[in-house]
């Protein structure tokens, strides 16, 4: 469970975040849309640790990320908007070295490895250094890495750029059969099709505020509009006269 | 401290892997420095033994106005060589480099030396050409010395003991040996060995800050359940131990390749057994932390690469500039001065060399001072890493 209170982030004077307040609930996919700009990887940074907050608070399964930054990253798995890989490392390398810094070792550590590079499919790449990996197989080795610690919440900035269609398709089996398994998923785009196709629940933040909350279904009735995108373009627009 | 252990594992195994900068770090830093050094020293204790019994050629113009003077030329071992140069075309082969001095004898001097008056010789030579000044001087101590011959004839003729006009005699000393000479070069070998030291951890620390944020996987890592500046512990950490590599590689190299210098021809014993190593070793080590944290501040700043190169080229220097300056100004180990990092090594590296005995007070001063800086500068850089904009 993620959930953000009236959080509030600047950079100067550039205001990123105003307010922004949702819940992400376990067992299900949460998109946290909006067009760039919008304040979506500022959200997401302060919900992994790496910001800290001007206001507000925000929590994963009730530990809040400012007091104790530590234990809530233990609960989280995060592909963030940049994710390069050692390029010296192999995938399984890479892979393993992060299941370490979480405290595994040994032969769990191995295994779990092991069942990383079946999920998605990394057999043929799993010991070849990174150095020559493409961006499909990189992103792939990222989302292994992250998920090495087996976390109950997952954030994802922009999982799926630069990702081809088959690798696209991969990636949301990996995130379906984890949601089925109780995890909380959060993540980040801006192709409204992939919300449609992925999310139980979306989260329509434009200029630093949540614009819409809701499943997919309840955000197109709100606006009266036939697809999320429709609906996000009106919301936008709306959310322009606010400010 | 699992965290840490894991950290150093991996930075140290990346680096292994990377071999543009194993090559730099661990063979051509530690080995470039003893092969120059070797060359050096060899053509500078050559040039020394060639110098002091070099026989100096001189072209004499006008050598039939002072058949004496080229008489005496020949006793002190100066070969005359006939020359038919005047005023303007002695100039001219000075200035040309067709030779490095040449002596006119004007017609008039056999005249006013029989008349005892003053007789001048002309001795053309190039005082801003350095290479040259040997020759000049030489020539000038030989004619200054038939001058005193005809000076002291002229006053026992006259009945006036010679000794009357010379109230004071100055007696040089020369204690710049060659073995003295080569112990000033030997102290710039510390030089070498710290820099070869700073670049075993170089490439290691660009790649583990700037590196790091430049490839995207910095972001990666400060989601890990790992302080911030147990992260950059370790990284330093890695960055100490291909320092500590590199450093004995290099003092190691030295301690070889001074054995195929011949130094002993000069009576001198290079002192450079394995023990020696091994102290010279142990001197230095404190300084890795030091060098380690400080690139890893100064890089923590850069957002690239190429930007981290640039500025740590510069840190590469910074402590090597006390080892230049007490080269140049040959300063002697003191308390005090084992309170300043890599001057201390420096000193405590020399001494070694020179065979002169280590006080246990200045061995532990110095360790103590520059591990506490070096400790000072981990934390700053841990520090540095606590801040937001350190994503970039």
């Amino acid at each position: 469970m993620i959930r953000a209170l009236g959080l509030r982030k600047s950079f100067g004077e550039v205001i990123a975040v105003r307010d922004v307040s949702f819940a992400a609930r376990d067992g299900a996919i949460t998109g946290l849309v909006g067009p760039n700009g919008a304040g979506k990887t500022t959200t997401l940074r302060v919900l992994y640790t790496v910001l800290r907050p001007d206001g507000g608070s925000a929590s994963i399964d009730g530990i809040d990320v400012v007091r104790d930054p530590l234990a809530a990253r233990s609960l989280l798995g995060v592909l963030p908007h940049a994710s390069g890989l050692y390029p010296n490392l192999t995938a399984r390398e890479n892979i393993r070295y992060f299941g370490a810094l979480h405290g595994d070792r040994g032969a769990a550590l191995a295994a779990r490895v092991e069942e990383l590079v079946r999920l998605l499919e990394l057999g043929p790449i799993a010991d070849r250094r990174a150095k020559g990996f493409s961006q499909g197989e990189r992103i792939k080795v990222a989302i292994a890495r992250a998920l090495v610690h087996s976390p109950r919440n997952l954030i994802l900035d922009e999982p799926t750029s630069g990702l081809d269609v088959m690798a696209i398709r991969t990636l949301r089996d990996v995130l379906r059969r984890l949601r089925d398994a109780g995890t909380c998923i959060l993540f980040s785009s801006h192709v409204m099709q992939e919300v449609t196709a992925l999310c139980d629940a979306a989260v329509v933040i434009g200029h630093g505020r949540v614009l819409a909350h809701g499943t997919p279904a309840e955000i197109c009735a709100g606006t009266g509009s036939a697809n999320l995108e429709e609906a996000f373009v009106a919301l936008l627009a709306q959310g322009q006269e606010v400010a | 401290m699992r965290a840490l252990s894991v950290i150093f594992r991996k930075e140290v195994l990346e680096n292994i892997r990377d071999r543009r900068t194993l090559v730099s770090a661990l063979l051509f830093a530690p080995l470039f420095g003893p092969l120059l050094f070797a060359a050096m020293i060899g053509l500078i204790l050559n040039k020394s033994v060639r110098e002091s019994d070099e026989a100096l050629t001189l072209p004499v113009a006008g050598i039939g106005h002072a058949p004496n003077l080229v008489r005496f030329l020949a006793t002190a071992r100066v070969t005359v060589r006939p020359a038919s140069y005047d005023d303007a075309s002695a100039r001219r082969a000075i200035r040309d480099g067709k030779e490095h001095v040449v002596l006119l004898i004007p017609a008039d001097y056999g005249e006013r030396l029989a008349h005892a008056q003053p007789a001048p010789v002309y001795l053309y030579a190039d005082s801003s050409d350095s290479s040259n000044a040997k020759y000049a001087q030489r020539a000038r101590q030989v004619l200054a010395s038939y001058a005193r011959i005809i000076a002291t004839a002229r006053l026992e003729v006259r009945g006036i003991n010679p000794l009357v006009v010379s109230p004071v005699v100055v007696q040089d000393v020369d204690v710049s040996t060659p073995a003295g000479r080569a112990l000033l070069v030997l102290g710039m070998m510390t030089y070498f060995i710290m820099f070869a030291m700073l670049m075993g951890g170089l490439y290691l620390t660009i790649d583990a800050t700037a590196g790091e944020r430049e490839r995207g996987s910095l972001e990666s890592l400060l989601t890990t359940p790992v302080r911030r500046d147990t992260l950059i512990y370790g990284k330093i950490l890695a960055a100490c131990f291909y320092m500590l590599v590199s450093l004995a590689i290099s003092i190691a190299a030295f301690s070889v390749s001074l054995r195929f210098v011949p130094l002993e021809q000069l009576g001198m014993t290079t002192n450079f057994g394995p023990l020696v190593a091994l102290k010279m070793l142990l001197v230095a080590a404190p300084f890795v932390l030091l060098g380690a944290s400080l690139m890893t501040v100064v890089a923590s700043f850069t957002r690239s690469y190429r930007e981290a190169q640039t500025w740590l080229t510069f840190v590469l220097l910074v402590p090597t500039m006390p080892i230049v300056f007490a080269g140049l100004m040959s300063v002697r180990p003191s308390l005090r001065l084992m309170l300043l990092p890599s001057m201390s090594q420096h000193l405590l590296m020399t001494s070694l060399l020179r065979d002169e005995g280590l006080p246990a007070g200045y061995v532990l001063v110095s360790a103590g001072s520059t591990l506490a800086l070096g400790a000072l500068l981990a934390w700053i850089a841990g520090r540095l890493y606590r801040r937001e904009s350190i994503l970039g």
